[in-house]
């Protein structure tokens, strides 16, 4: 423009509109772009005023472009879309100099959509209070650290740090213990929070060290102890690094001298311990974690570490985490676990060991589904339980876990380590889960388990009654299921389990050779290591099963190798014992189940074993699956 | 509450209906945006013979227009002048005159009285041209135009480059006088500019109005500087139109408060010197209030003067206001308390009696300057707000006397990860509760305490539950529900301004789309949304005895509702631009509005008059607050400063300077001793309310003259400034104990 106007206001040359009108194919005169000119600068200058006041108001100091467009809009004005952008804009001028313009570069959308540095979410709003000025005199401190903000730290804080994280991960145990104590009491560490939740995602690379794993695992557990800490969506990522260490077949687990089994069982124990004091926190992840741990369970190409992992998990869920995916899930698996524990080859025997171990765990799981089952049953009014007699199949056919867990689960996860609160949960029913009746779920366990699960429920004293009665009588064994699990449950938590478990490979010695009993009845008296009890259990026992086998369908068992006795003679009798705790002057339990007889495994070559080491299901399998087992256990290192 | 009702609305509908034609006015002008606009019928009708007036030939029109009405008033002189000036023929006006003389003889009388007409049916006129410059060269006699019409368009215009010649002379005037009186007169400066240059822009005279704009605009005040930043952007005619700002310039008088001798002077000053043109514009556009005495000091003009239309006038703060506090309901505040005895066994159940009987005598003596108990219908007491009353009673035992040696502690509650979104903080009465307004258009609560928020269970529940158990309350909570935090989503722009309920049950949201909405706080949806304001509102707040409550907002009217009324009970219509911050006084009887016109104005909720203005502000003003005694005002603006105000007198009390930015929270502490200021500029000032208002000694002469003698004692008052970490302060509050609270989003 030729004569410039007063500078302070933006302009628009002519040049410029005519410019515009003609990339628009408008041909515009001098005299027009000139006016047009002049009263687009005014508009300008006009919207920068009432947008001012959107800004004003909204108690800012910088104006957004959003503000311009409610300016725009108000004034009834199309709003400019398209730079919402929180940054700023590059403008660029052109080759020739005279044309300037926004830069706007093109963006590869697929690039864009598989792209592996997914942005973080936006952290949640939340409100933080500190005292700042006692009775109007100096600063106590400074206002609150501002956890997410980047933000350059202070000497003091970036010390403690160092200190911090060389104790935890060194050498000196003491200094651990210390270390990890002021961690979980320290309030002014909330800026570090983020750095340690980075350091403690470091699980992935250390998974060859279990005495790392181990360490890490604490931290966590201080972070998430630390009354003044908000983890807020820090807790995702710790969640996911203790996930890490339950479900994944860990490079330390080759070595079956590594006690990898405690980490696991050190990190599901977390786990319901996030859940427990966290669970506002975590609410939304509860569903996600439970489908993981099913993927994992339902995956037979993972190694039996994993497996074992998916339920100890899933048991630090809550007893209703087992029953919606544990149990339903339970007969597909139970199939391959027998496999593996049925193979008597030497070159199984680590793999065998490690079913054992599944064995134990999904034991455990189940027996604790048992009780508080019968126990939330036993509330009158507060639990309507549906006592649902149908068949097996309806329930085992249940829905997908799309459904949200009721907000109740989260407490109810607690009960793996507050055993003794469980009395004091009413629960509230599962809504839209069809739960299984307590009578259908116990017979069905049974017929896995066989006595190993009965006699968790008849150690009582005085137990004249069986611990199952037909659902006509469907109080009494409640009380008696009561009873028990009061009586044993303080004396079964979680690390004894897993001392117990650590044993029980060394029994697993089975006889393989024993003598076939001619009947379930006659097992029971003929075992080698009778009790008082014992005979009388195993007549419940044997009655029962064969009531199970007689009323109820069993064709849901796809690969149920279950033949009754009545059919068939039977060709197999085999004893599973794990030594149970709390029981051990009892010795193993006998299991008895009449096998069909199996392909003798013998048939694969040896050295095929070497790749097959970590798989279950071999059996039926095809050989496709094999190679890509092998990597899924390598990969992961 | 339906009680309450029944006695209010017989009352409204009746101010209603005298409210009502005033606020259409102005709503319209709001609402027609220029180039929507539509005009009246009466204009209508001429705009079509008004086309060609407005064209090529315009300059010769005017001129014979301006001259013709020149010889109408006698100013034989003049005309010779301009005709001379102008180069015209001395025929020329005479036989146009002649032809004109029959209509124009009709129509002077129209265009001197009013501008309003004239203005609007110029615009209409222009905008009708505008478009086309009009190449009409037809002789003028041919298509002779309606000289009225013309004559009433252009009554104020004068030769455009004299305009310049006459300011400075004025300038060069006032400069000269002595001393005393020119501070006074200096005050016409800034109106008379703004009319002169609004004109000359009004008729075209683009370059000189550039020229006469950048000749003067540096004399003006620099507290002008945000209007002279609008107005040096309007160079066109067309501009006028849709800009709402100097719409009110030409359609509200300016007041000025000078003296009799200083007006005199001036008076005298102009008819020598024939300068009409000022002197018409004063006549026009400004409001002289004139007082007798002596002329006031600049520093004294100072302190008045920064609003959109100058002063108030001295008539508007003369009506009586209840400023005093309503009497509190009786209760008896349970004495065998336990904890109370068990935190000390002996002296406080004695001290506390005679303590309750002063209270009683009090209460029941009432307050000469208290209105009555039922001028406005307030809602009954429900027992939960008695058990309330009964809390607060007892938590104000415990409270801590604050003064100039015992400064209160500060809490900050920073709101995180609100990326510059937090418009609005509110806090329950009883500091349990935190609310925030998000520029996401979302409103959150927190609990600040450990009990968190819970959800009233769903109706199947809730039939469910045993009615006549004791703690039928607690059993209707769902646990499930249980967070610290609930978000509710409703609004569809940014939340400008939330209140809670003094019963803690209820939220107020008001938006920028529009409407204010009324959150339950049990069940945590929505309940109602208050349309009305069609414009952003930027403010809203309950009153302290609830139901009532206020909301003002782009439209430039503030608004009182009952909750159970969809409509509003009354409009509150004044402030030439928006009302941006609303507030109670204490006894619910009066309502104050700051608006971004540098104003505040007092209203009356049973007559709905505005019953004060202050002015002195230089500045938008973001935030208001009443003593607890409700006697005094505490205003805070965006020109960092925060005055105070006698409401009973209608007068500035002091002036606290000290905010280098946005006063956007002001707070008494409870028992009025203590001011606390919340500022963009991240800091809280405490000031020492009690020595401000003690000091404060008014005179029958200020209060009669209005005239007051402001000491700068900013830095005595200042008790202390407490900065925050890059956190503005968007909100204050102190607790029932007087511990303050401040909140603000942190600004990474």
């Amino acid at each position: 423009m030729a004569e410039r106007e007063e500078r302070r206001f933006a302009q628009v040359s002519r040049e410029s509109v005519a410019l515009m009108a003609e990339s628009a194919g408008v041909e515009l005169g001098e005299e027009m772009a000139a006016v047009l000119a002049e009263d687009v600068c005014y508009r300008l200058r006009e919207a920068a005023q009432s947008c001012s006041q959107f800004m004003k108001h909204a108690k800012r100091k910088k104006l957004t472009v959003e503000d311009f467009n409610r300016a725009l809009r108000w004034s009834n004005v199309e709003a400019v879309c398209g730079y919402g952008a929180q940054d700023a804009l590059p403008f660029r001028s052109g080759k020739e100099g005279e044309l300037f313009f926004v830069d706007d570069r093109e963006i590869n959308l697929i690039e864009l959509a598989l792209a592996t540095n997914i942005p973080k979410g936006c952290a949640e709003t939340m409100v933080r209070v500190n005292v700042a000025y006692l009775d109007g005199k100096g600063g106590v401190e400074l206002q609150g650290a501002v956890p997410t903000a980047v933000q350059s730290l202070s000497d003091d804080l970036l010390k403690y740090y160092q200190q911090i994280t060389r104790a935890i991960l060194g050498d000196d145990p003491h200094l651990m213990k210390v270390a990890l104590l002021d961690l979980q009491s320290n309030s002014k560490i909330a800026a570090l929070l983020p750095y340690f939740v980075y350091v403690i995602s470091g699980v992935k690379s250390v998974s060859h060290d279990l005495e790392q794993l181990n360490r890490l695992l604490h931290m966590v557990r201080s972070l998430v102890q630390n009354p003044y800490l908000y983890l807020g969506s820090y807790v995702r990522s710790l969640v996911s690094s203790v996930m890490y260490c339950i479900l994944e077949p860990l490079a330390a687990s080759i070595n079956p001298l590594n006690d990898h089994w405690t980490l696991r069982d050190y990190a599901a124990l977390l786990l319901s311990n996030i859940f427990w004091t966290h669970g506002d926190l975590v609410s939304g992840l509860y569903h996600q974690i439970l489908l993981s741990l099913q993927k994992v369970l339902s995956d037979p190409v993972r190694p039996l570490c994993s497996h074992y992992g998916a339920v100890v998990g899933l048991h630090a869920l809550g007893w209703k985490a087992v029953e919606k995916v544990l149990f339903p899930h339970l007969p597909a698996y139970w199939a391959n676990l027998q496999a593996v524990l049925d193979d008597y080859s030497v070159s199984n025997a680590q793999v065998k060991a490690d079913g054992h171990k599944v064995y134990g765990a999904i034991l455990v799981a189940v027996e604790r589904l048992l009780k508080m089952k019968a126990l939330s049953l036993s509330h009158p009014g507060e639990w309507c339980f549906n006592a649902q007699t149908g068949s097996l199949a309806a329930a085992v056919g249940y829905s997908s876990p799309g459904l949200s867990p009721p907000p109740e689960s989260l407490s109810e996860a607690a009960f793996g380590i507050a055993s003794h609160l469980q009395a004091g949960s009413g629960g509230c029913p599962w809504e839209e889960w069809a739960p299984v009746s307590l009578p259908a779920m116990y017979l069905e366990l049974y017929s896995f388990f066989g006595d190993s699960l009965a006699v968790r429920f008849s150690t009582g004293p005085g137990l004249d009654s069986p611990p199952y009665c037909p659902s006509a009588l469907l109080r009494e064994p409640k009380k008696e299921a009561l009873g028990q699990g009061s009586n044993s449950d303080t004396a079964r938590k979680m690390p004894q389990l897993t001392a117990n478990l650590s044993i029980s490979p060394r029994r697993d010695g089975s006889p393989r050779t024993d003598p076939p009993p001619p009947s379930l009845a006659a097992a029971g008296p003929g075992r080698s290591l009778p009790r008082s009890s014992s005979a009388q259990r195993s007549r419940y026992s044997s009655s029962r099963s064969a009531q199970r086998l007689t009323g109820l369908p069993r064709d849901v068992f796809p690969k149920a190798r279950f033949a009754s006795p009545q059919n068939g003679p039977p060709t197999f009798s085999f004893v599973i014992g794990g030594r149970q705790m709390g029981q051990r002057c009892q010795g193993r339990r006998p299991f008895q189940t009449v096998f069909a007889p199996t392909p003798p495994p013998a048939a694969v070559p040896p050295r095929a074993y070497a790749h097959k080491l970590p798989v279950i299901g071999r059996v039926g399998k095809p050989v496709r699956r094999w190679t890509c087992s092998h990597y899924s256990l390598l990969l992961p290192l | 509450m339906a009680a309450v009702q029944g006695g209010m609305v017989d009352e409204k509908e009746e101010v209603d209906i005298k409210t009502e034609p005033q606020s259409d006015g102005l709503m319209n002008t709001n609402a027609t945006d220029g180039r929507q606009l539509s005009p009246s019928p009466s204009s209508s009708s001429s705009a079509g013979s008004t086309k060609s007036a407005a064209g090529a030939p315009e300059d010769q029109q005017t001129l014979l227009a301006v001259l013709q009405f020149l010889r109408k008033n006698k100013l034989t002189e003049s005309v010779e002048i301009l005709r001379r000036e102008a180069g015209l023929p001395e025929d020329a006006l005479d036989t146009k005159g002649a032809d004109c003389s029959a209509p124009s003889s009709g129509g002077t009388a129209g265009g001197v009285d009013g501008l309003d007409a004239g203005s609007l049916l110029s615009r209409v006129a222009v905008s009708s041209s505008a478009g086309t410059p009009a190449p009409t060269k037809a002789a003028v006699a041919d298509d002779q135009p309606d000289v009225s019409v013309v004559l009433s368009a252009y009554s104020q215009q004068g030769d455009p480059a004299l305009y310049k010649v006459y300011y400075s002379d004025l300038k060069k005037f006032i400069e000269s006088v002595l001393d005393c009186h020119r501070a006074e007169l200096s005050q016409v400066f800034y109106p008379l500019f703004v009319h002169m240059y609004l004109e000359l822009v009004y008729n075209n005279h683009e370059s000189e109005a550039k020229a006469f704009f950048e000749k003067f605009s540096g004399d003006q005040e620099c507290y002008y500087e945000d209007d002279l930043r609008v107005l040096s952007s309007l160079t066109k005619k067309e501009h006028m139109r849709g800009n709402e700002t100097l719409l009110d310039f030409r359609t509200s008088k300016f007041v000025l408060r000078i003296s009799r001798d200083s007006y005199q002077l001036l008076k005298r000053h102009l008819q020598e010197r024939q300068n009409n043109q000022i002197w018409n514009i004063i006549q026009e556009h400004l409001y002289i209030d004139i007082f007798d005495g002596m002329p006031r000091s600049k520093s004294q003009i100072d302190a008045m003067s920064g609003s959109l239309a100058g002063e108030a006038k001295r008539e508007a703060n003369k009506a009586k206001v209840y400023y005093g506090l309503l009497k509190e309901p009786e209760i008896e505040v349970p004495l065998d308390d336990e904890d109370e005895e068990a935190e000390n066994e002996e002296g406080k159940p004695k001290k506390k009696k005679p303590k309750k009987d002063s209270m009683g005598s009090k209460s029941k003596k009432q307050d000469p300057n208290a209105p009555l108990q039922n001028r406005i219908p307030l809602p009954e007491l429900k027992d939960s707000d008695k058990l309330d009353k009964i809390m607060y009673m007892k938590e104000s035992t415990k409270r801590i006397r604050l003064g100039r040696e015992n400064l209160p502690s500060i809490c900050f509650y920073t709101f995180l990860n609100a990326y510059q979104g937090l418009t609005a903080v509110d806090f329950t009465d009883d500091s349990s509760l935190i609310a925030g307004g998000f520029a996401d258009s979302t409103v959150r609560v927190w609990s600040v305490t450990p009990k968190k928020l819970r959800k009233v269970k769903s109706a199947a529940d809730l039939n469910l539950i045993d009615k006549e158990s004791d703690d039928v309350l607690e059993r209707i909570m769902d646990e499930k529900t249980a967070s610290e935090s609930k978000i509710l989503y409703g609004h569809s722009g940014p939340v400008y301004g939330i209140s809670f309920s003094p019963d803690r049950n209820y939220l107020l949201s008001c938006s920028e789309d529009g409407t204010v909405r009324l959150w339950s706080l049990l069940t945590f949806t929505c309940l109602v949304g208050y349309k009305g304001h069609n414009y952003p509102v930027w403010d809203t707040q309950f009153s302290p005895y609830g139901y009532y409550f206020v909301s003002g907002g782009h439209d430039r009217v503030a608004r009182l509702w009952a909750t159970d009324h969809y409509q509003p009970l009354r409009i509150f219509a004044g402030h030439l631009a928006d009302v941006t911050c609303t507030r109670f006084h204490p006894n619910s009887n009066y309502v104050v509005t700051g608006s971004s016109d540098r104003t505040i104005r007092l209203w009356d909720v049973l007559t709905g008059n505005c019953v004060r203005i202050f002015t002195g502000h230089k500045g938008p003003i973001h935030t208001l607050a009443f003593s607890p005694n409700g006697k005094f005002l505490a205003s805070g603006a965006t020109d960092g400063r925060v005055l105070l105000w006698d409401i009973g007198h209608g007068l500035m009390v002091s002036e606290l300077k000290g905010h280098t930015d946005t006063v956007y929270a002001l707070r008494f502490s409870r028992d009025g001793e203590i001011l606390a200021s919340g500022s963009m500029d991240n800091t809280v000032r405490l000031w020492d309310a009690a020595k401000a208002f003690d000091d404060l000694e008014t005179d029958d002469f200020t209060a009669a003259t209005g005239h007051i003698h402001l000491q700068d004692n900013s830095q005595e008052l200042l008790l202390g400034t407490y900065m925050s970490k890059s956190t503005p302060v968007v909100h204050l509050h102190f607790t029932r104990r007087n511990l303050l609270l401040a909140a603000g989003s942190y600004a990474a």
